[in-house]
């Protein structure tokens, strides 16, 4: 089969260009917030609060908002709730996200299992990205978009806050603001991601593209690069996936994601442990 | 006052119950070169913290060049240079891009490089030797070349006081002298050193004045003053035997 034709037949249909154009972007915000993320260390606040939505989700769609506000509140709900309960007991902070977002997925649950369908539950927990509606997808496109750009216009200032925070606090930058709007972009993006990838995978979006570009170098600018590339190239092979096999989108996404990294790694692995002998060889020549 | 580059009256830090620091009054001349010791959780840490505006006294006050910390911060009046261990030596960034860094309490709300800042970056990495390693990932380099790159960001920013948090530790000997002899370099022509470190040995050779804390400023003074065998040993709840005193 023609290449070109396979890549473009699907684009004839409205579904099928709304699905390209919202992986794309959904690849680019979860890519870039994905480095600095992985650079945290906050990959687990990452998978907390994208479970702590689902209440979110349910509620909104209860009373018949954007299921995007009800995640927000819930995303930023979840952060706030941990935050306070780590700094008044001496419980640690894994264990503390550990309750606070199992207990909030829980109450999703609960809540579903009283009100909505349970095809409607399968695509809000792995995602559904063909069958999107207009207004999502404008939405969707829409804050991801936002927080792309300000995530990059920022960027300084977030590889600061990522690298040496007390540094930064010591020059005068406020770095509790600075805590908060990363917080709140994290909470964003994955809000705009799970119509995608479902709420259970998304964190792979937020972790898996960063860590393999990490991998592959150590200039933060090609970071970006190919987490960007390695994300949407993952997105759009899952858009097409769906529309030929039939498969689910977000499970097709992280699963080549998946792959992508472990290619990576066992590449490197191989690589390096032969590459010592190699040097011996040049230098006995 | 005029010759004091930091000033504590009476400083208490307490996080939530516990005093870190009690009643803490401490006068640093400027060019000097202080060492600052005191057993782990003695409160140097926040001592450093209290310094750099990072706590605020819960009662006292606290003068760095004339200002108060917040106001000393905005000029970039102090500059620190971490603990190695505190530092992530795999983060994808390069010596350059570390040093800029010091330069971003000026720079715009985007925090791009003008040529004023690329000239600085320039400037403290010929001071601290380190041009040639500019484009290097910062996890490549020896224990003592990254503890230059950490120097020359604290120079590109223009501090006037250096705050050394254990610069000596996994350093060996010979690293650790020709460190100690750029410090010493910087002091001359013209900066603030303070240092905190576990390495009495080296220290009446290093250090002009010493801090001794122990939940407070319990000695401070020139070298020959202060670092004598009955107020080392009281800072240290003990004999120390291996360290001789003039």
């Amino acid at each position: 089969m023609d290449i070109l034709a396979f890549l473009i037949e699907p684009l004839q249909y409205a579904f099928m260009v709304k699905a390209v154009l919202v992986s794309t972007i959904v690849g680019v915000a979860c890519a870039i917030l994905s480095c600095f993320l992985v650079l945290k260390g906050w990959s687990l606040l990452g998978d907390a609060i994208s479970h702590a939505v689902l209440p979110g989700v349910v509620l909104a769609y209860m009373i018949g908002i954007p299921f995007g506000i009800g995640a927000f509140v819930f995303a930023m709900l979840s952060v706030v709730l941990i935050g306070y309960i780590k700094n008044n007991t001496k419980i640690k902070e894994d264990a503390v996200m550990g309750i606070v977002f199992t207990t909030l997925f829980a109450l999703g649950l609960v809540l579903i299992s009283k009100i909505i369908s349970s095809v409607d539950l399968t695509h809000v927990l792995f995602g559904e990205v063909l069958g999107i509606s207009n207004s999502d997808a404008w939405f969707t496109f829409g804050i991801l978009s936002l927080s792309t750009l300000v995530i990059l216009l920022f960027r300084r200032t977030f590889l600061i806050f990522c690298f040496d925070p007390i540094h930064a606090q010591s020059l005068g930058l406020p770095v509790r603001l600075i805590h908060y709007t990363f917080l709140s972009l994290l909470a964003v993006t994955i809000t705009g991601s799970i119509q995608t990838v479902g709420i259970i995978l998304v964190i792979a979006m937020l972790i898996t593209p960063g860590s393999t570009a990490f991998l592959l170098t150590k200039k933060f600018s090609t970071m970006l690069q190919i987490a960007v590339a390695v994300s949407v190239g993952s997105s759009l092979i899952g858009a097409y996936s769906s529309y030929y096999f039939n498969i689910t989108t977000g499970g097709t996404i992280v699963f080549v994601q998946g792959c992508i990294f472990l290619s990576v790694f066992f590449y490197q692995n191989i690589k390096s442990r032969f590459a010592p002998q190699i040097a011996t060889v040049k230098e006995g020549i | 006052m005029k010759d004091i580059a930091i000033a504590l009256d009476r400083v208490n830090v307490r996080y939530g119950d516990n005093i870190a620091l009690a009643d803490a009054t401490l006068q640093i001349p400027y060019h000097s070169f202080t060492g600052v010791i005191g057993m782990n959780g003695a409160g140097k840490s926040t001592l450093f913290k209290a310094i750099m505006g990072l706590v605020a006294p819960t009662t006292g006050s606290i003068t760095i060049c004339g200002d108060d910390p917040k106001t000393a911060q905005k000029h970039g009046h102090v500059a620190y240079v971490p603990q190695s261990e505190l530092v992530d030596w795999d983060f994808p960034i390069s010596v350059y891009e570390v040093v800029m860094m010091g330069r971003l309490g000026t720079q715009n709300i985007f925090k791009t490089a003008s040529a004023a800042d690329h000239a600085a970056v320039q400037q403290g990495l010929e001071r601290v030797n380190m041009t040639t390693f500019k484009e290097r990932q910062i996890g490549e380099l020896s224990g003592g070349q990254k503890k230059r790159v950490f120097i020359a960001r604290a120079l590109a920013q223009g501090a006037d006081i250096l705050l050394l948090d254990e610069p000596f530790a996994g350093l060996d000997a010979t690293t650790e002298k020709s460190l100690i002899a750029l410090l010493m370099s910087l002091q001359e022509s013209g900066k603030t050193i303070i240092l905190a470190t576990h390495d009495l040995l080296s220290l009446p050779a290093t250090c002009d004045h010493v801090a001794l804390v122990k939940s407070t400023i319990i000695g401070f003074g020139p070298t020959k003053e202060v670092f004598v065998r009955e107020l080392v040993e009281k800072t240290f709840d003990g004999a120390l035997n291996h360290v001789t005193f003039k």
